[in-house]
């Protein structure tokens, strides 16, 4: 099993005929993700790398039976996007897109609280990298060939660090459930706790792996959900140390305002939460490794 | 994006939130005539700077004749001022606002700020006005109230004048305080506020609510559609290596170290920078080029990078997902041969088509050091380094 996504999701492209789109839409079909369609508003009606195209989320999800999409909407148009996927029964809605405004965001996280828990899409991002089972569903930007298919879940903020952590891991001959990107935002669809709770469930992770970063309150939050609720090991690295205060690094997100937001901080409320936290960026994988070989 | 205070106040102004009568002058002779046109016989002259603690820093002056205000305007144009928030080197004054003395009754402080926790605009408030939140925080915490906006539906009259009550004033000046704050609400809402503070928000002797101070900041993904707030950018109070990469779509924040960084992506730029500072070095920045970094995008980098005096290596840490690595190695031998590096280079690629990327840095004849993970890339950075300072 996987969270998320699997190799019956069936996938809608949103801004499936632009440029972006159309090249992750490509990357995704080769990965062997079952891409049913997409939507462009005005090009309804049309055929796009051998799909058709719909004018609206809606008319996608009736004609196709999607469950899942992926949004390369340009920013401003984003968040109205994310609020469509949701009303046409959406379950499962990555945003790629990065720039979104928070007050954007704000609307969309109100939004989606009219829908009863049942009917709720799940949103994940913006800003960030999709989400991966390998070897079953791509549902986002990531290259598929560093994600070995294994007992790993993955989440983090970063695209290129949860690369970098794939591929340290891979050579390490361990594999990946699911990886979920959840994106560098200030206000995010969902949390570091969101996908823990998911993880827990998920019989075919045994360790979860938390790469978070500075700036919010999300690694503290999803540090005391661990304390309370988690009975799979979490392995952690918190990027940033060296990151001097109120400053913006690259991820709108990525910004120190308050006690318990600098990386030092972090991480020593995730190793109270009993969380194991790699030494640095070079060892996750060595520390996932560890970690793996001492519950086996 | 910040503003400045004068901007800030003129905002305020359109939404029928009082302040003290000013200008903003540029010269003493200037500030001197608008003291003369405002009148009275008491002005404060404040130094223009993207900062708070400009008081701390000597940038607030109270005068009380025309001479003292153009000696005032003196001082403070061309000074750097240094404060908690401008780092070490300060920032410049290029302007300053002379304001008519107002005669303080009480201080509050009234902020508005985006609530991560709750993903809520959450409106701060406290009876200690004229500190800093975090020292109100820290010293008088019971005298904070607060309140969560909700984004459909905007501040209610009923949370201003809670918040109004609470800070213990009499019937007369609720009503005008509680306008005062849910005017600030509509600012922060209409045009994409990440951040309104006045500080401190005062009864005046004539029981009138001012805001004495206001400082704004503004969501840099929201500027495309507030073009009254983007016009307002002050590039004299950026950080000009900053504002060069900022305008080249460049992610540039620049640091105390001598190692510079030419990396793909936030996360994996602070990865290193954490690498750089565990091997015993120091990052002289942060700097992500994004996911789909041209070459054109890299030889940009370089320029950025290289001319950073302070800079004494480089280090590339490339991992290409929608990336190649081949391109990357492309950008880099483009760089090298246009633009003037001086600073020896340590590289490290991963990701997709390493094996070609190497290839052609290799047979490229450019000088660097192959590095072949994050670790060796930031060990053999700091090795070169401490070998080219001895």
């Amino acid at each position: 099993m996987t969270v998320l996504i699997d190799e019956n999701s069936k996938i809608i492209i949103q801004g499936f005929t632009g440029k972006i789109g159309s090249f992750h839409a490509q990357e995704m079909i080769d990965y062997g993700t079952n891409v049913v369609g997409g939507v462009t508003p005005g090009k309804g009606g049309s055929t796009h790398l051998d799909r058709p195209v719909f004018n609206t989320v809606k008319e996608a999800v009736e004609k196709t039976g999607a469950d899942s999409s992926i949004l390369f909407v340009p920013p401003q148009f984003a968040a109205d996007s994310a609020m469509e996927a949701a009303d046409a029964g959406i379950k499962v809605c990555v945003a790629i897109t990065d720039g979104i405004p928070s007050h954007d965001m704000i609307k969309v996280k109100r939004y989606m609280k009219r829908y009863p828990k049942s009917e709720k899409m799940t949103l994940v991002g913006p800003n960030c990298s999709g989400i991966i089972s390998p070897g079953k569903c791509l549902l986002g930007i990531m290259p598929g060939h560093i994600y070995k298919e294994g007992e790993v879940g993955v989440i983090g903020r970063s695209g290129t660090l949860g690369y970098e952590s794939a591929q340290q891991m891979k050579d390490l001959g361990i594999g990946i459930s699911t990886s979920v990107g959840i994106g560098g935002d200030p206000i995010n669809g969902s949390s570091f706790k969101d996908v823990l709770e998911l993880f827990e469930q998920d019989s075919q992770t045994k360790v979860v792996l938390m790469i978070g970063e500075i700036g919010g309150p999300q690694e503290a939050e999803a540090a005391q959900f661990a304390k309370e609720n988690m009975s799979k090991p979490i392995v952690s690295y918190i990027a940033g140390l060296t990151a001097p205060k109120g400053r913006k690094m690259g991820h709108a997100g990525a910004i120190v305002t308050a006690y318990g937001e600098a990386a030092s901080e972090k991480v020593e409320i995730l190793q109270e939460a009993g969380v194991i936290v790699a030494k640095n960026p070079s060892v996750i994988g060595d520390t996932v490794k560890e970690v793996l070989t001492k519950i086996s | 994006m910040d503003i400045h205070e004068y901007q800030a106040k003129r905002l305020l102004r359109g939404f029928n939130i009082s302040i003290p009568k000013g200008r903003v002058a540029y010269g003493p002779e200037h500030a001197e005539y608008i003291a003369r046109d405002i009148g009275g016989n008491k002005w404060v002259v404040k130094a223009q700077i993207h900062s708070g603690a400009r008081g701390k820093a000597g940038g607030i002056i109270v005068c009380n004749s025309f001479e003292e205000v153009s000696e005032a305007t003196n001082k403070l144009l061309g000074k750097s001022l240094v404060t908690h928030q401008t780092g070490p080197k300060g920032k410049v004054v290029q302007r300053v606002y002379v304001e008519e003395a107002t005669d303080i009754k009480e201080e509050f402080y009234l902020g508005l700020v985006f609530d991560r926790s709750s993903e809520c605009i959450m409106v701060v408030v406290s009876s200690e006005g004229g500190m800093s939140v975090e020292e109100i925080s820290k010293n008088k915490p019971e005298s904070i109230i607060r309140a969560k906006i909700e984004a459909s539906v905007g501040m209610q009259a009923f949370q201003a004048r809670e918040i109004a009550f609470g800070l213990g004033l009499d019937s007369k000046s609720i009503n005008r305080c509680a306008e005062a704050i849910m005017a600030c609400s509509k600012v922060f809402s209409q045009y994409d506020a990440t951040m309104v503070e006045i500080n401190p928000l005062v009864l005046t002797a004539d029981d009138h609510i001012v805001a004495l101070d206001c400082k704004m900041s503004f969501d840099d993904n929201a500027l495309f559609r507030i073009p009254e707030i983007s016009e307002l950018r002050d590039k004299s109070q950026e950080d000009p290596q900053e504002t060069y990469a900022a305008d080249r779509d460049l992610n540039y924040v620049g640091l105390d170290g001598n190692i510079g960084n030419i990396i793909n992506g936030a996360g994996l730029a602070m990865a290193s920078m954490d690498m750089i500072k565990l091997a015993g070095g120091e990052p002289a920045n942060f700097l992500d080029v994004g996911g789909g970094a041209t070459p054109e995008k890299i030889v940009k980098a370089f320029k950025l990078v290289s001319n950073d005096p302070n800079v004494k290596v480089i280090l590339v840490n490339i991992f290409a997902g929608i990336n190649r690595c081949d391109w990357i190695a492309e950008g880099i031998i483009k760089a090298i041969n246009e633009v003037n590096v001086k600073q020896p280079l340590v590289v490290r690629l991963a990701g997709t088509n390493v094996e070609k990327g190497q290839e052609l840095l290799r047979s490229s004849g450019i000088k660097y050091e192959e590095a072949t993970s994050l670790q060796d890339a930031a060990t053999k950075a700091v090795k070169i380094l401490n070998k080219g300072l001895n």
